[in-house]
């Protein structure tokens, strides 16, 4: 804590999209029980400290850091390395960092193949001379340096210790305040531990009413308009709900979607995709080989479904790496 | 060359440097907006089934994820070329005009006020939501907050979430509205309507009744003639949610108007081997380097190219801003890049007139949402305005709806070429000589800012704190010289 | 370089029926690589696809996954239908992954079919030796960047 009794927080972005930190905002007038808590030290999306001033802190000067987005880009891994010198807690915050999120749906793909994608072969892309973004290049001025592009996404931490995580794309405000009042009440479980989500699945808030499934068919959700009382799963949309740890307040399929995912593997699961292709199998109602076969094959893009947020944290990562990659 | 380094750029949304090179005299030979991110989402999009697009795309951005939503479901209704039943697009327009209340309320009230209230001159220790605070009263923060909320409240009932949103998708919308919902949302409406007409009149009493500001405004240095590109309806007046792109030219003429489909006719993007991001440009004019006009084929996309490149509102209070800001600014069209953030409140007047206008249609809580789609996918393009800037979306599927290929030009994209060339307009108007001063430092800042909006948020009460560092380098890289503001 | 490699294989058997049989092929002397480090299972249907998974994921170059035949054959009565339902899942992920479906065999051989797997560690053997090694986690690390 500060001599002024306020925590020393800092906040920042890796691979991101900037929703965690407007996650931040949806604590709405909270924000301001936050400022009077809190003096933030860092947070490039919102202030205008530097690099060089977290360089220049005392190793663990700040006493929690919430650090959002993936391990894409060698400033990326630069920055955890460095955030985590100075501080005292590392939070990965949100599915990116939690799980690698979907940027982490990059590892079906290598640099090779994503630069390729992107500054060559995209149809509005004017590039004769196939000129590719460079880490070093010599301008007539001078040089200019940008990140190594990494082939692999990863999660912080596989990056780096991390003290506890918190889920959700992005963790919803009720949540964050839960676990800001449990960090200044000093209120904080064993290092590792998932705060901010509670111990059951997503099916426990869900208020569709569930029955027993028996599916002999799986929709995708656009195909079918199903009834809105109905557990969507039960119908035969594949809800990552049954897999997926709770506390988000079911919101997806509140609006009749079903979840994804975000808010990463339920207590004591280590893969999150596995977990939910058995509940799927599970509820295939198939008495032959073929007939489960031809059910369970109507299902599309398997692994991008069942590992939406958490290619990068499942148990193989990413998809092979091709020679040359 | 000496070289100066502002890294990262702050108080944005995405990743960014600035490096600036001196010549022999210490004046700016070119400065460069450098882009040091990357994620792919134009190639991981590849073998995902094309409907999930609307919850893949908003990833890319958590500051207007309800405009990828919206653009994206809008490419999904092509791919399958279905149509969405009148309710379903018009639940889509509420939740996209609420969202839009709401981002510009952020980017104007936090990020861009301050420096206008209290003016860019101002201590730093002012120029902030707290400064602004403290000069205009505590009120206004709290309606800040809560006109914020409301808009991101409506987006929270219709889609689920209100950072990246679900619930829409090929053929319409997954859930209809009741009248409770209905009621709710037009109460709110009128509140940000009249939110709307707030904003307008502090702009009005605290920026354009001063004349030091207002020749801010007009300054060459925060001017450059170009192409100005946004989404219109038929009968060219400003619409976000769907049209056509229409692009008229430094003078104002219409230069190209284009459907959706058409989008590759019009644009390309060149890439430069020092950033991540590409520069996109228009084919019909050609790319003639980084300057603007109407032999270049740089353009802008943002809620002041939105009205120049629109004939006007389809709602009447924001129509009669609309044709007070023309009036006021000597014609159309406005070349000012800080007029922006007049063009910014405009614009969100408009939204909070347009949720009103929809949550009192009559169909509005018809239950028929959705159509489930029956052709075969193929191929589609959708297109919105993101506030930030026309954003488009674009798919090719296999027979079963699994995307094949994805290009995506994203809003702020389009204006990378405008930034930068802003950006050094405005550090070689303030450093002469190698000296750099403070006033480098906001001015830099202001020209980038009225481009972006930002997540500087209630939090950024520090007081005024601008914790800058500006290093100036020797040809061989040591640090010759530490510019230093509110670092200790 | 192919050739040289002992492929390591990782069997998932169910106790009452493909174990037994590799027993019986064992105690009877029947010709087989020692490639397979078999894992007995009380039912194939106990195999949670995250053991496939995690096998792969440790190093493992082929796994194999084998239980009594259904309809009737199973000990638990119907254990092996969840086998058969999730198991063309578990394929669909690993061809995904790019891990190459020559490495992944699922099946079902009884009690009384020493032979048959005697045969199959034979040939499954030989066909995941034809494929490089897959050496998961090594790879990525030598790739990282």
């Amino acid at each position: 804590m500060a001599d002024n009794g306020k925590l020393k927080l800092g906040l920042y972005w890796a691979a991101s999209c900037g929703g965690c930190d407007i996650a931040i905002l949806e604590l709405r007038e909270k924000i301001l029980d936050l400022d009077v808590a809190a003096d933030i030290l860092f947070w490039p999306v919102a202030m205008d400290f530097k690099y060089k001033d977290v360089e220049a802190m005392p190793d663990g000067h700040i006493d929690v850091c919430l650090f959002n987005g993936a391990i894409r880009t060698g400033e990326n891994e630069h920055i955890a390395h460095l955030l985590r010198q100075k501080s005292k807690m590392l939070v990965a915050f949100g599915s990116c960092s939690h799980l690698g999120g979907i940027p982490g749906l990059g590892n079906f793909f290598d640099r090779r193949s994503i630069f390729e994608r992107v500054y060559l072969e995209a149809p509005s892309v004017d590039n004769p001379e196939g000129i590719l973004p460079q880490t070093s290049y010599q301008l007539p001025e001078g040089e200019v340096i940008i990140p190594k592009f990494y082939n692999t996404v990863k999660t912080l931490a596989q990056v780096e210790d991390v003290d506890y995580f918190v889920p959700g794309c992005p963790p919803q405000a009720p949540q964050i305040w839960t676990v800001i009042e449990a960090i200044l009440g000093g209120q904080l479980p064993p290092k590792g531990s998932v705060v901010g989500a509670n111990e059951k699945t997503v099916c426990d808030e869900c208020e569709h009413n569930r029955e027993e499934k028996h599916i002999k068919k799986f929709y995708r959700p656009h195909e079918i308009i199903p009834e809105p009382e109905r557990c969507l799963f039960d119908q035969g949309i594949l809800c990552a709900g049954p897999a997926t740890r709770g506390g988000c307040g079911a919101l997806c399929p509140s609006v009749n979607m079903p979840c994804r995912g975000c808010y990463g593997p339920p207590p004591n699961v280590i893969d999150q995709g596995a977990a939910l292709l058995s509940a799927v199998a599970s509820v295939v109602d198939a008495d032959t080989e073929e007939e489960a076969a031809r059910i369970v094959g109507e299902i599309v893009d398997p692994v991008g479904t069942f590992y939406r947020f958490g290619l990068p944290a499942s148990l193989l990562h990413r998809r092979k790496l091709e020679e040359g990659s | 060359m000496r070289k100066i380094s502002i890294d990262p750029i702050t108080r944005l949304e995405g990743h960014g440097k600035i490096e600036i090179f001196l010549d022999g005299e210490g004046n700016v030979a070119n400065a460069y907006l450098v882009i040091p991110e990357l994620r792919g989402f134009e190639k991981f999009a590849e073998g995902r089934p094309v409907e999930e697009m609307p919850r893949i795309t908003p990833r890319i951005c958590g500051v207007c994820p309800e405009a990828h939503h919206i653009a994206s479901a809008k490419a999904c209704d092509a791919v399958y070329h279905v149509e969405v039943p009148p309710t379903g697009r018009k639940l889509r327009e509420i939740l996209y005009s609420a969202f839009f209340v709401a981002d510009h309320t952020v980017h104007f009230y936090i990020l861009g006020a301050p420096d206008f209230v209290l003016g860019p001159d101002a201590p730093p220790a002012e120029r902030n939501i707290l400064g602004l605070i403290h000069k205009v009263g505590l009120e206004i923060g709290g309606r800040v907050i809560s006109c914020r909320g409301m808009g991101m409240d409506i987006v929270g009932m219709l889609g689920g979430k209100t950072v990246h949103p679900v619930g829409a998708l090929p053929g319409g919308v997954s859930k209809a509205i009741n009248e409770e919902e209905r009621a709710q949302i037009e109460a709110w409406g009128h509140e940000l309507v009249e939110f709307g007409q707030f904003g307008l009149q502090l702009f009005h009493d605290v920026v354009l009744a001063n004349e030091a500001y207002l020749d801010m405004i007009l300054s060459d240095t925060f001017t450059a003639p170009m192409y100005y590109m946004g989404l219109v309806d038929e009968r060219n007046l400003v619409n976000f949610y769907d049209g056509k792109v229409r692009v008229v030219d430094p003078e104002g003429n219409e230069f190209v108007k284009y459907a959706p489909e058409e989008y590759l006719d019009v644009i390309a993007e060149r890439v430069e081997p020092w950033t991540y991001l590409k520069f996109p440009y228009l084919k019909g004019v050609g790319w003639k380097g980084f300057v603007t006009g109407m032999d270049s084929g740089i353009y802008q996309a943002t809620p002041l190219s939105r009205l120049n490149a629109a004939d006007g509102m389809t709602t009447p209070q924001a129509q009669e801003a609309y044709e007070h800001f023309y009036e006021t600014m000597g014609g159309k069209p406005v070349h000012g890049t800080l007029a922006t953030h007049w063009a910014r409140l405009i614009e969100l007047l408009y939204a909070a007139e347009r949720i009103v206008e929809l949550a009192t249609d009559p169909e509005i809580t018809d239950p028929h949402v959705r159509n489930v789609p029956t052709e075969t996918p193929d191929e589609g393009v959708g297109i919105v305005e993101a506030p930030r800037g026309t954003l488009t979306h674009h798919y090719i599927t296999d027979e079963r709806g699994i995307v094949q290929k994805c290009n995506l030009i994203v809003g702020t994209t389009n204006n990378y070429a405008p930034m930068s060339i802003s950006i050094k307009k405005a550090a070689q108007a303030f450093i002469k000589e190698g000296q750099v001063s403070e006033g480098l430092l906001n001015r830099v800042e202001m020209a980038f800012r009225s481009y972006d909006p930002c997540l500087g948020c209630a939090t950024h009460t520090l007081p005024g704190q601008m914790p800058l560092e500006v290093l100036v380098r020797d040809a061989e890289g040591n640090v010759v010289d530490v510019l230093r503001q509110n670092i200790d | 370089m192919s050739a040289d490699y002992e492929p390591r294989i990782v069997g998932f058997l169910c106790n009452w029926c493909t174990y037994a049989a590799a027993d019986t092929a064992g105690i009877s002397r029947m010709e087989q690589p020692p490639n397979v480090d078999i894992i007995r299972v009380m039912c194939s249907g106990r195999v949670d696809p995250v053991f496939i998974l995690k096998a792969f994921a440790e190093g493992a170059d082929g796994v194999i996954v084998s239980g009594c035949h259904p309809p009737g054959d199973c000990h638990y009565n119907s254990g092996n239908y969840k086998t058969f339902r999730r198991m063309p899942l578990v394929e669909a992920l690993l061809e995904q992954y790019g891990i190459e479906k020559e490495r992944f065999h699922w099946g079902w051989i009884s009690g009384a079919e020493a032979p048959k797997w005697a045969q199959l560690v034979r040939d499954f053997t030989e066909q995941v030796r034809a494929l490089r090694p897959l050496n998961w986690k090594r790879e990525l690390e030598s790739k990282e960047e």
